[in-house]
């Protein structure tokens, strides 16, 4: 028999038995909705995970530290390469050449320290950090109140929720922390907050005997005008945004609370941790940095920055084989996801059986007419796998829809709770074209081998018997 | 060609069955519905299987038809052994060959007339468009034209059967096997369908088997009257009715 015909057949016959092959149908659609509703929801949490932690900064950033610093952590690292003492100095000649590197966006210094902040002549002691203005379109500015620093040089700062909390006299409260952001930066945003720090001021070279005296410590470096005097000074921000998330938050002690414009940091000279080592090694007023962050093109050229950067005799971390791990830990959860989301399809698979079984009885005399005017067993076998089939692709495509029904239903209702909770909405159901596809297509194949053995059966259907039953 | 099967004496036979046996197995005991019945009918015969219920005369025909496989012994349909065929080929003998009527009808209830007549055409593989016309004329010769698209509830028996000929038909075989055809039908319905067997068996030189229990509808129609008992044949003679009626005809043996 042609397809066609076999086609029109099947459908005509579906329709013959209208409820029970309806059910049937609706069995396998709810099969392969829960398994569109799983693998999506698998899919969306990937994504979106994948998507947040891109936009983090996190994937790809490498932290470049100078071996100097670290001599104590990492011995391994250390072993091959030049001897500590040796290693080259993190400086602003070196941030430059790193930056010129291939496939590197920038590369800015980490300038962070812990000071004194007034509010309303109540002092805060915080950790302060600068801040790139590539940094806004990280996700962590997302939910910003306020705005963003208006230029590099601003005397402007965003400050952290928690930090906010804790200039308005606020305890946090312990678990689930739900303040609203919004009400903390009403009474916030375009006030004054004064900054005490300790500025490195470059001596003029012959006006300090403690300049001569570490000459002479290491006068095989010769390092005229290394000298520095420190200078208390004081300096006023506006507070122009309040961050609801945390931006540092992988940095875990050390991470800020308050955030400066980096070029604004960097003219303030604050005394740095390292300063005080540094500074009978550099060469000159050159900046020493204690740590440099490199901002990657993307996340596949992590490990050839990094590589590049460890031949130039410097420390580098990165989190790229957090992301490796992150997604094989997707895989793992769609793999189970999936297992759950079949069972559903495996019930409606023991249904189309079932259904079919029951047709055969129910046709016999009619496989036995059609045996005795000329079917072949292929025949009767094709239209039995077409009426299977033909549950399956309807099955699949009602199922498809409904799966994805219920994914729109629960992403809605999520971005609600989100909403109200003042969350930014997110979209964490995908159903991709491809699992459109896939899910008719499997819906299909199974609904066929779930047609395999009745198929068979009504073939093998003796006619003589088939017609003699009334 | 209308008569082709009845004026030329034709020697050759349509259906030649040698010591056919068909034995069913029903637990313990063997049932021998079929035992070793060997009989000829000649291309363009009419003739009656006769004999009461359970003598084997639906077994006989369900054998010629491909519908069923001999235990031992062969049938011979046009020099095919339906014994040898694979089910595959004895699926295209009863297609191609071999046209059916039965006592209950035997229309799927789900399809139209149409339908139904055109049913066969799809096994065959026959275009759609060409399906349609050959189904329309063949259920206008039977009369049912002004039907087509009813249901098989929806019509008489004599009807029914009438769209079961026109289904029988509808692949030009050269064998019509008929299982009491008229056993669900009122004597008036049931005449006209005999006539109309043998109208095609004369037209069209259709060779037909008959199956019944009815002597005087067999004498009547058939050229040749088959007797069996208990899966035996126990006698084969010329219809002297048919004779009688058909000397005014023409021929006969």
């Amino acid at each position: 028999m042609k397809l066609p015909d076999l086609a029109e057949l099947a459908v005509r016959n579906l329709r013959e038995s209208l409820l029970r092959n309806s059910l049937t149908t609706i069995g396998i659609s709810v099969g392969v909705a829960s398994l569109v509703a799983m693998l999506s929801l698998g899919i969306g949490l990937q994504q979106l995970a994948s998507r947040r932690l891109m936009k983090s900064g996190l994937f790809d950033t490498v932290v470049v530290t100078s071996r100097r610093d670290l001599r104590n952590f990492n011995r391994d690292q250390e072993a091959g390469g030049p001897a500590p003492g040796e290693s080259r100095i993190l400086d602003e000649a070196t941030r430059q050449e790193i930056e010129h590197m291939p496939n590197v966006l920038e590369a800015y210094p980490d300038i962070r320290f812990i000071t004194e902040l007034r509010y309303e002549d109540k002092p805060h002691l915080t950790m302060v950090a600068a801040l790139p203005s590539s940094a806004q379109s990280t996700d962590a500015f997302d939910a910003l109140q306020g705005h963003f620093f208006s230029s590099e040089t601003a005397p402007e700062v965003v400050i952290q929720k928690t930090f906010a909390e804790e200039l308005l006299g606020k305890t946090p409260k312990s678990g689930l922390d739900e303040t609203n952001v919004a009400a903390l930066a009403a009474p916030l945003l375009g006030k004054e907050l004064t900054m005490r720090y300790a500025q490195r001021e470059a001596a003029p070279p012959a006006a300090s005997y403690v300049g001569s005296d570490k000459a002479n410590a290491s006068s095989d470096q010769g390092l005229a005008g290394a000298a520095y005097s420190v200078v208390s000074r004081e300096l006023k921000f506006k507070i122009v945004g309040v961050a609801d998330l945390d931006p540092e938050s992988m940095r875990g002690p050390t991470r800020a609370r308050v955030f400066l414009p980096l070029k604004l940091a960097e003219s303030l000279h604050v005394m740095q941790p390292t300063d005080l080592r540094e500074v009978s090694r550099a060469p000159g007023d050159q900046p020493v940095y204690s740590s440099v962050n490199v901002r990657v093109k993307g996340p596949g050229q992590v490990q050839a920055v990094e590589d590049a950067i460890k031949k130039m005799g410097f420390n580098t971390f990165s989190i790229l084989d957090a992301s490796r791990s992150i997604q094989q830990f997707f895989k793992v959860l769609d793999v189970f996801l999936g297992i759950f989301g079949s069972l559903a399809l495996a019930v409606a698979f023991i249904g189309i059986v079932n259904t079919l079984v029951m047709a055969i009885l129910e046709r016999r005399r009619e496989i036995g007419i059609m045996k005795a005017i000329g079917a072949s067993d292929g025949d009767v076998k094709r239209l039995f796998f077409a009426e299977a089939g033909a549950m399956g692709i309807l099955g699949g495509i009602v199922g498809v829809a409904l799966g994805w029904a219920i994914g729109q239903v629960i992403n809605l209702g999520t971005n609600v709770y989100l909403k109200r909770q003042s969350f930014p909405p997110e979209h964490f159901w995908s159903v991709p074209w491809w699992l459109v596809a896939f899910a008719v297509l499997f819906s299909f194949l199974v609904s066929l081998a779930a047609g395999l053995y009745p198929a068979g059966r009504a073939a093998r259907l003796d006619p003589v018997q088939a017609l003699r039953y009334e | 060609m209308s008569n082709a099967g009845n004026s030329q004496p034709n020697s050759a036979p349509a259906i030649h069955a040698e010591q056919l046996c068909r034995h069913y197995r029903m637990g313990e005991t063997v049932i021998r519905a079929v035992d070793g019945v060997t009989l000829e009918v000649r291309a363009g015969e009419f003739v009656a299987l006769l004999g009461s219920s359970g003598s084997g005369k639906s077994s006989v025909l369900n054998l010629i038809a491909g519908l069923d496989r001999p235990t031992s012994g062969s049938v011979i349909v046009h020099d095919r052994n339906l014994a040898r065929l694979s089910r595959e080929e004895l699926a295209r003998y009863r297609l191609r060959t071999v046209g059916m009527v039965f006592q209950s009808f035997n229309l799927i209830p789900s399809m139209t007339l149409a339908e139904n007549v055109e049913l066969p055409m799809r096994f065959a593989e026959i275009e759609r468009g060409k399906r349609d016309s050959l189904a329309r004329e063949a259920l206008t010769r039977v009369g049912l034209q002004s039907r087509m698209n009813h249901r098989p509830s929806e019509l008489s028996g004599g009807e029914q059967q009438r769209a079961a000929l026109a289904r029988a038909l509808i692949n030009r075989p050269e064998l019509l096997l008929a299982d009491e055809p008229t056993g669900n039908l009122d004597s008036h319905t049931g005449t006209e369908i005999m006539n109309m067997i043998r109208e095609f068996n004369r037209q069209l030189g259709m060779t037909v088997v008959l199956v019944t229990h009815e002597r005087a509808l067999a004498e009547h129609y058939a050229q040749r009257l088959i007797f069996l008992a208990d899966g035996k044949l126990i006698g084969d003679e010329a219809s002297s009715a048919f004779v009688a009626t058909a000397g005014t005809e023409r021929e006969r043996r």
